[in-house]
């Protein structure tokens, strides 16, 4: 029997995800990369919605998926801290699409193929959505990491900056027909077969920090302000 | 509209204009099987006149005045710079959209007009100028855009009344630019139409929504009618009497009606719409003339419109500061896309 947590940790993965991307309007170093992010968030969006709107079907308490995705505190969100991070270049917008989306795929291929249909039903879309993304991000991260010195240099430190963060990936997660904790070895030799073809180096393994999940706190204040200033509304 | 979860306004809140887009397209597809003609310039500028008496359509192999190729140039690189920059005041509502329908919804919408502007800059190339010219005298002022993305977004409703309004007013200047007499330009504005529709639809149905919502939502919806209505009638450009390029560009078939057609025909287009939504044009001099059986309104403010299109609006240095920023943080992306293109190239060569 699936759980509702369960659940919720992968929409909160996605919602987070593209609530980062959306951010990103008008600011992509090319016309056609502005059309690819928004792309990308959106295919997030609508896995998020389908989740989030299944966990409260599981929860049975009446909340659809905006009231999961507008009227719940940071201390109940479920996303691993990965996604959660700020993008202060595209070069991290990339270095954190290829870390998430070398888990997402394998995962959601997974999913499509396991015991609940529901789930295996979403997954058999959002992995071909997956597909892209991680296409999207390999040739991304070929790019600037076998580019110029600067790139280099940029996408090196943002993997370093977020690899404290890839350990949430793979938190066990029981609950469900497919564990994170399993996925760990597929995802180990994509990442760095992808950095390596891109002269990267795979950085040190290093503990997730502790600590307030500011980031996370801030990112909600101001996705979820308005829907909250009018307690009732329909939108 | 998105999906079929709401009975908007009939025949479409364009009026219908649509059937008028897939009649220019009809013409478009038998345009393309036209022959190019060569000859001393006398029997050029008579092909080209003829071309454009018959309201055929000018390809980009065909020799054209240098006049026309330059308006041409001017105008659709000042509509593809209005969809790049007009992706910011809406932008900035993604992430705080109070629904995560309405914020699907408006990064799809937000995703079009970054492809508008593409076909558009694709379009002018076809002139022989190059995007990245193009970018560059956007960038440094020598080009405008469209003055209406000079106003702020100041709250939700501000989404549904760009959707109704701006891209209505939109839809009223392009619909005749389906058929104008360059035919990549003719191409390009087919599809836009197609999706700039849609955006209306959306728009309107946010603030049908607000309209019909909470006390305060409806406050909303109105607030920002009575802000963006006159801008939205400034779009289709100075009045006649005072405007520059028209008549040379109706001549050449590239405009159809003057902006004074143009802007009566949005007036009359709304008035029914906004019965509809229950909100009110913010005009105390809108009233139904039977006589030319149209409706009287009062102009917008056109010194309010030079002042905002010289750069003096609300929000023209912030607009310019966004996409300056944006070019000039994405530098070293290009420079290593360039140059790991670069490396892969002699990789083939050895």
């Amino acid at each position: 029997m699936t759980t509702v947590d369960y659940v919720l940790r992968l929409g909160d993965d996605a919602l987070v995800t593209a609530q980062r991307l959306g951010a990103w309007y008008a600011a992509g170093p090319e016309m056609e990369e502005d059309v690819a992010l928004a792309n990308i968030a959106l295919d997030q969006l609508g896995a998020a919605r389908l989740l989030l709107t299944y966990a409260g079907e599981l929860e049975g308490a009446g909340r659809d998926e905006d009231a999961l995705a507008y009227q719940r505190g940071p201390a109940d969100f479920r996303n691993c801290r990965l996604v959660e991070q700020p993008e202060p270049d595209f070069g991290t917008v990339i270095a954190k699409l290829l870390l998430l989306s070398a888990f997402q795929l394998p995962f959601y291929e997974a999913l499509a193929g396991a015991g609940d249909e529901r789930l295996a039903a979403i997954a058999g879309k959002t992995r071909k959505e997956s597909a892209y993304h991680l296409d999207h991000s390999t040739l991304w991260t070929l790019r600037l990491g076998d580019g110029t010195d600067e790139s280099h240099r940029r996408t090196q430190a943002a993997f370093d900056t977020l690899w404290p963060f890839v350990d949430g990936l793979f938190a066990s997660s029981e609950g469900g027909p497919v564990d994170a904790a399993e996925l760990r070895k597929t995802w180990t030799s994509t990442v760095e077969d992808i950095l390596g073809r891109a002269t990267l180096t795979v950085p040190t393994p290093v503990a997730e920090p502790t600590g307030e999940r500011t980031h996370l706190v801030e990112l909600l204040a101001e996705m979820q302000q308005l829907h909250r200033a009018h307690p009732g509304a329909r939108w | 509209m998105y999906g079929n979860d709401f009975a908007g306004p009939d025949a479409g809140a364009d009026g219908g204009l649509l059937g008028q887009v897939e009649a220019a397209e009809a013409a478009l597809r038998a345009a393309a099987h036209r022959g190019r003609v060569e000859g001393d310039p006398a029997a050029l500028q008579d092909y080209f006149d003829a071309v454009i008496d018959a309201d055929q359509k000018i390809e980009p192999r065909d020799w054209m005045p240098d006049a026309y190729r330059r308006g041409l140039v001017r105008q659709i690189a000042q509509h593809a710079h209005s969809e790049i920059i007009g992706m910011q005041p809406e932008g900035s509502w993604i992430t705080r959209a109070p629904s995560l329908k309405r914020k699907a919804i408006l990064l799809a919408k937000v995703q079009d007009e970054a492809g508008h502007g593409l076909y558009l800059y694709a379009a002018a190339e076809t002139l022989g100028v190059t995007r990245a010219e193009l970018v560059d005298m956007l960038l440094d002022g020598r080009q405008k855009y469209s003055s209406i993305f000079n106003y702020p977004t100041l709250t939700w409703a501000d989404i549904g009344a760009i959707g109704w309004l701006v891209d209505g007013a939109a839809i009223v200047n392009q619909v005749p630019l389906c058929r104008c007499s360059y035919g990549p330009y003719a191409r390009a504005m087919i599809r836009i139409c197609k999706e700039e529709s849609f955006h209306q639809r959306q728009g309107y149905e946010i603030l049908h929504t607000l309209s019909h919502g909470t006390p305060e939502q409806h406050a909303m919806a109105q607030d920002a009618i009575d802000r963006w209505w006159y801008p939205s009638l400034a779009m289709f450009g100075p009045p006649d009497t005072d405007s520059t390029h028209s008549a040379q560009s109706m001549a050449w078939k590239i405009k159809r009606f003057s902006n004074d057609d143009l802007r009566q025909r949005f007036v009359d287009m709304c008035v029914q719409q906004a019965g509809v939504l229950g909100l009110r044009i913010p005009d105390p001099g809108l009233r139904w003339n039977s006589e030319r059986q149209a409706h009287d309104f009062t102009s917008p403010d056109f010194d309010e419109l030079m002042r905002v299109i010289k750069g003096d609006g609300p929000c023209n240095a912030e607009r310019m500061a966004h996409r300056r920023q944006a070019h000039s943080d994405g530098a070293w992306v290009r420079e290593a896309a360039a140059a790991y293109a670069a490396k892969q190239e002699e990789v083939v060569v050895v």
